[in-house]
């Protein structure tokens, strides 16, 4: 151990060098690199390549991936599958939304993971980013002339929890072993901070081929801290694509339907180098089925992609405002991504955030160098620290199907949040936690994550048990969830990765902390509770005045009226107290005609009837 | 340069070397092993003397320094249970850095340190009585902001009310007047979340604009 010692507060000391790359994981292309005493570099293949198509063909023998697959696409084959990553810790209920965009065919899925049918082989989107994953590998070693085993990968700041579990478990299937889950537009920050000495508030900005994502960071003597993210993990290039190719096939009098899917494919792929060409001309072609030709201007392009575009600014907006932040503050504003070489794009960029982005490094490569970066600190050792946060809230399933919040968003991580909650019956011995993902109110409207139980409560009075839920988020992003029992001990978790466990004086104090923002919560949902019975009264006293306007006397129903219009006001505001007074109020206004109506119906019901047996079914 | 961090109590042993630390820290002082988070208090965690008012750049400095030795990517391809230590570190870390460098928080955290839970009610349904009267008036005018300059103006003006209420409320906790801090506080809770209701207010209103 003698050699071991290091001084107090000092990192330990690094590691013997290992070769460990970086990986730009991308939905349409990807790129590796590797940094040496902090010059990163990409790695090209034998013929200068460093862009790697993330588009694989499935056929006899060994995958190909890349450019090969592109051409074989080209060439008309089947079963070539591409953008899978938009499928990435994906159910096959949720895909099956996008199924009529995705220009492959989807395994009918009967729950659990999504899968692709190629070659006859239900391939999972894990598989698949695999075999990406090892064409890169493979590419570095040759490159390198040496093994590689190790590698950061980045991945968008906005995946959830399963999508970057789902990368995690692709690169361990390719043989990887991955330090470090960077979100790109860390990773692009890092390349760009580091090469410019940038020091301030930064936005980056970083639209993909399937994801988006913006990030705030504030970069300070070799600290990038990540104030606030946002984005939108199914909006990219791709979308760019798929709308010059929806709006030729129609204008040319193509169904979408129609097509095969690898018909679907090659027109797709036209399109996208129409899109790229259109950055430099004004006009480019498409190839549709049947070998016609079709012409798209840059301005029908624009119009084309503006709501795209215009949703990742308004994206940006919220983040910023989220953040607290006028984009003054700001020093500057970075390009990731190959979408951002759109002329479109960097316009409305420009215009969001009032001044130039800067796009020095290439969009396409950025993220790869600062993966890389990232890789030879935590291997060889190096000064930098990426401090990142959770993009989504994490929380649970609540009574109602409400979605309770726990670890909010943009929270520093790693984290660890408990919160305490109870049984609500008599005698419950067992409590289902459902643990979801989002920024919704309701728990269906929120990424479900994971379901577990914790059985063996013995039985106690409703309200009597004291059940600790606690979430831990690593440096990963990566999410364990607990729940305890506190009064009988009783213990169950979802291991979403090896826990690390936090004290029990932690968890306590923390729990103790977190009371206060709970009761936020609460205020909200009483809002919300009082809303619904105020839309509740106001419906049924309508019906009931359309049903039995008869039974009103003179001027009753103006003033019912007036009641209405009153609380439908008020459940339109913030004010609960107000929205509780006004249900009271037209309660009254309303009872002596409920009254009239309920003994006409008693009436009608008992017509004819013995007075016994009236009273029997009474009870008297 | 030993990292803040030190807690008082009961003797530790280091986890590593078993040396004792007369007064824990993140690191041992024997060994330099990193050692488990402990019980220390937010403003013991990061170095800083308790209290309301603190230098928001010295409270930063101390987190990325201290962040810079215990993030768990200091400790990649470290045994496993050193990794784990650097996790909860970092971790507590975060919990103290986010309580500290909020205003409310750092004043909710101060009274509860000194047995003092600020009033529940928040919103914009404050029942608590020192904010009522400010709670009605902000409201009205909040509704009759029609534009996003006027939205602004609003929020300006909130703005600049929390200000004046941190400068009180440091002086209070200065003055160990927990009661009076408190009552602060409370109104503190109540303009942080007028100027969430005036952002979602400006969003309308600009939205409506354009």
């Amino acid at each position: 151990m003698l050699l071991d010692i290091h001084e107090p507060g000092q990192a330990p000391a690094p590691r013997p060098r290992e070769t460990a790359i970086g990986i730009d994981l991308g939905t349409t292309n990807s790129v590796v690199a590797i940094a040496r005493d902090g010059a990163p570099q990409v790695l090209r293949d034998g013929r200068g390549r460093a862009l790697v198509p993330s588009t694989v063909a499935y056929g006899e023998g060994a995958p190909v991936v890349g450019d090969a697959a592109l051409a074989r696409l080209d060439a008309g084959a089947a079963d070539v599958v591409s953008s899978v990553k938009r499928l990435m810790g994906r159910g096959a209920e949720d895909v099956a939304a996008l199924a009529g965009t995705l220009p492959w065919r989807l395994a009918p899925g009967a729950g659990g993971m999504a899968r692709v049918e190629a070659a006859g082989r239900m391939l999972t989107p894990v598989e698949i980013s695999a075999d990406i994953l090892r064409a890169l590998r493979r590419l570095a070693e040759t490159a390198l002339d040496r093994a590689v085993e190790k590698a950061v990968v980045t991945v968008p700041a906005y995946f959830d929890d399963a999508a970057r579990a789902a990368t995690r478990d692709a690169a361990r299937l390719a043989g990887l072993d991955v330090l470090r889950l960077v979100s790109e537009p860390t990773a692009a920050a890092l390349a760009y901070g580091l090469d410019k000495a940038a020091e301030g508030l930064y936005a980056v900005f970083d639209l993909g081929g399937g994801t988006f994502d913006i990030s705030i960071l504030r970069l300070e003597k070799g600290v990038f801290q990540v104030l606030a993210t946002g984005g939108d993990a199914a909006l990219g290039g791709d979308d760019f694509d798929r709308a010059i190719a929806a709006h030729l096939l129609e204008t040319h009098g193509v169904g979408d339907g129609a097509l095969e899917p690898a018909e679907a494919r090659a027109v797709l792929l036209s399109a996208r180098r129409a899109k790229e060409a259109l950055g430099a001309r004004d006009r480019a072609s498409v190839a549709l089925p049947g070998g016609a030709e079709a012409g798209i201007d840059r301005a029908t392009f624009e119009r084309l992609v503006r709501p795209l575009v215009d949703r990742a600014t308004g994206i940006c907006a919220e983040t910023l405002d989220d953040a607290g932040l006028a984009r003054e503050a700001l020093e500057g504003v970075v390009l990731v991504g190959g979408a951002t070489r759109v002329p479109l794009v960097a316009a409305r960029v420009e215009a969001l955030f009032g001044r130039p982005p800067l796009a020095d490094i290439d969009p396409d490569e950025v993220v790869a160098c600062g993966a890389a970066l990232q890789a030879e600190a935590l291997t060889a050792g190096g000064d930098t620290l990426l401090l990142d946060v959770t993009p989504l809230s994490l929380g649970v399933e609540t009574m109602g199907g409400l979605f309770e919040k726990i670890v909010y968003r943009n929270t520093p991580i790693p984290a660890a949040v408990a919160k305490e909650f109870t049984t609500y019956q008599d005698g419950q011995t067992g409590m289902a936690i459902h643990v979801l993902q989002g920024e919704r109110e309701m728990a269906a409207q929120n990424r479900s994550l994971a379901r577990f139980e914790l059985a063996g409560i013995p039985p106690m009075t409703a309200g009597a048990a004291r059940i600790r839920v606690a979430f831990t988020v690593d440096a990963d992003g990566l999410l364990t969830v607990g729940a305890r029992e506190r009064t009988t001990g009783v213990e169950s978790a979802v291991e979403v990765k090896p826990s690390y466990g936090l004290g029990e004086g932690e968890i306590e104090r923390m729990l103790h902390e977190s009371m206060a923002r709970g009761r936020e919560d609460a205020a909200l949902r009483l809002l919300a509770e009082a809303r619904v019975a105020a839309e509740r009264m106001i419906l049924a006293t309508r019906a009931a005045l359309r049903a039995d306007a008869a039974l009103l006397e003179a001027g009753e129903g103006a003033r019912i009226e007036a009641a209405i219009a009153r609380l439908e006001r008020a459940a339109g505001g913030e004010d609960r107290e107000e929205i509780d007074a006004l249900v009271s109020a037209l309660d009254a206004a309303a009872r002596a005609f409920a009254q009239r109506r309920m003994d006409r119906s008693i009436g009608a019901a008992l017509k004819g009837r013995a007075v016994a047996a009236v009273d029997a079914e009474l009870g008297a | 340069m030993r990292p803040p961090g030190a807690v008082s109590g009961a003797p530790v042993l280091c986890r590593s070397c078993r040396a004792p630390a007369p007064e824990a820290s993140a690191f041992c002082g024997a060994c330099g092993a990193v050692q488990p988070p402990g019980a220390a208090d937010h403003f013991a965690r990061l170095g800083l003397a308790r209290g309301f008012a603190i230098d928001r750049a010295e409270l930063d400095r101390r987190y990325f320094a201290l962040q810079r030795a215990l993030h768990p990517d200091r400790f990649a391809g470290r045994p496993e249970t050193e990794r784990a230590l650097s996790m909860q570190q970092s971790t507590a870390l975060n919990e103290a850095y986010g309580v500290l460098g909020d205003p409310l928080r750092r004043a909710e955290y101060l009274l509860s340190l000194h047995g003092v839970t600020v009033n529940a009610e928040t919103g914009n349904r404050p029942t608590a009585p020192e904010v009522l009267a400010e709670a009605m008036a902000d409201r009205e005018a909040a509704m009759e902001a029609e534009d996003a300059a006027a939205v602004d103006r609003l929020a300006a003006a909130a703005c600049a009310r929390r200000a004046v209420c941190e400068s009180e409320i440091a002086e209070r906790f200065a003055a160990g007047d927990a009661d009076a801090a408190a009552r602060i506080a409370t109104r503190m809770k109540y303009l942080a979340a007028l100027a969430g209701e005036l952002r979602a207010r400006r969003r309308l209103v600009a939205a409506a604009e354009a």
